[in-house]
């Protein structure tokens, strides 16, 4: 539960999501959370290198998030520590997460499957390799009530 | 960068990767609030460590202790565990208007390359 899965099914071959995903002119058309402007997007495509991205939104507030390429293999994966470094969550400032990102080649395209992992502590780590079944999962049932599409 | 202190997401994670403590509070939800001896019944460990376990648990907010004459009742606090599922949340709407713009730009870009391929005899 430390972590959100999403799959989403996307016609288009891999090798162009890939490129949607990790160039600065395919970040400008979807990193805004709305139809506010992509101001930066810097990307440094290799593993250790490290991207930037900064948007406007329509209310008009400044965002940027960063992070650091931990695997690029070209069209399949791409996993990538994240981070708020400018406006965003106040909570979460500086808190590292982590994005992995699979795309799998399919008839109609690529099946993409896409992870957020909250995993900035040893305790997290930990109570993630115990495993979050059972006791766990009827306690989130308990206090959301629906529990969304959590991993 | 400033390192943040200990969240208490994290003192939450902290405290649930412990079995016995898993297990007291899925006791705790299923049975509302329970005494401490009632609730160290089931569980192989002497009364002392259970409080410890408690204490663990109290600290991360996760439980209330209430004591009336010389019963002490253990029930949950849903607080901790909203925090986590709120996170959870809030970052499935982020992610899902992002992928849903990222699927729809690939898929133009698709269309477009294709219609600038040469037509596949082989298809």
């Amino acid at each position: 539960m430390t972590s959100l899965t999403l799959v989403r099914r996307i016609a288009a071959r891999p090798s162009i999501v890939f490129d949607v995903l990790t160039t600065p002119d395919g970040i400008r058309y979807w990193w805004g959370p709305d139809d506010g402007p992509v101001l930066l997007a810097e990307t440094d495509l290799r593993v250790g290198g490290s991207f930037r991205v900064r948007f406007r939104m329509l209310d008009g507030t400044e965002h940027e998030s960063s992070g650091e390429y931990i695997e690029v293999v070209r069209p399949t994966r791409l996993v990538m520590s994240w981070r708020w470094t400018n406006g965003g969550d106040a909570a979460e400032a500086g808190e590292e997460s982590r994005i992995e990102i699979d795309l799998h080649p399919i008839a109609t395209g690529t099946e993409l499957t896409f992870t957020h992992d909250r995993l900035q502590t040893t305790a997290s780590r930990d109570s993630h390799e115990w495993g979050w079944n059972g006791a766990v999962d009827k306690l989130e049932r308990h206090f959301s009530g629906e529990a969304g599409r959590a991993a | 960068m400033v390192k943040s202190p200990v969240s208490d997401l994290d003192r939450t994670f902290a405290a649930l990767v412990d079995p016995t403590r898993r297990a007291i509070l899925a006791r705790l939800e299923q049975d509302g609030t329970v005494s401490v001896s009632e609730l160290s019944r089931p569980f192989a460990i002497k009364l002392p460590a259970v409080m410890k376990h408690l204490d663990v648990l109290g600290e991360a907010g996760l439980i209330t202790r209430t004591k009336t004459g010389r019963t002490v009742a253990v029930g949950l606090t849903a607080g901790p565990m909203e925090e986590a599922m709120h996170w959870l949340r809030r970052y499935e709407r982020f992610w899902s208007a992002r992928l849903h713009r990222l699927a729809a730009h690939a898929e133009a870009m698709e269309t477009k390359v294709r219609a600038a391929e040469p037509p596949r005899e082989d298809l």
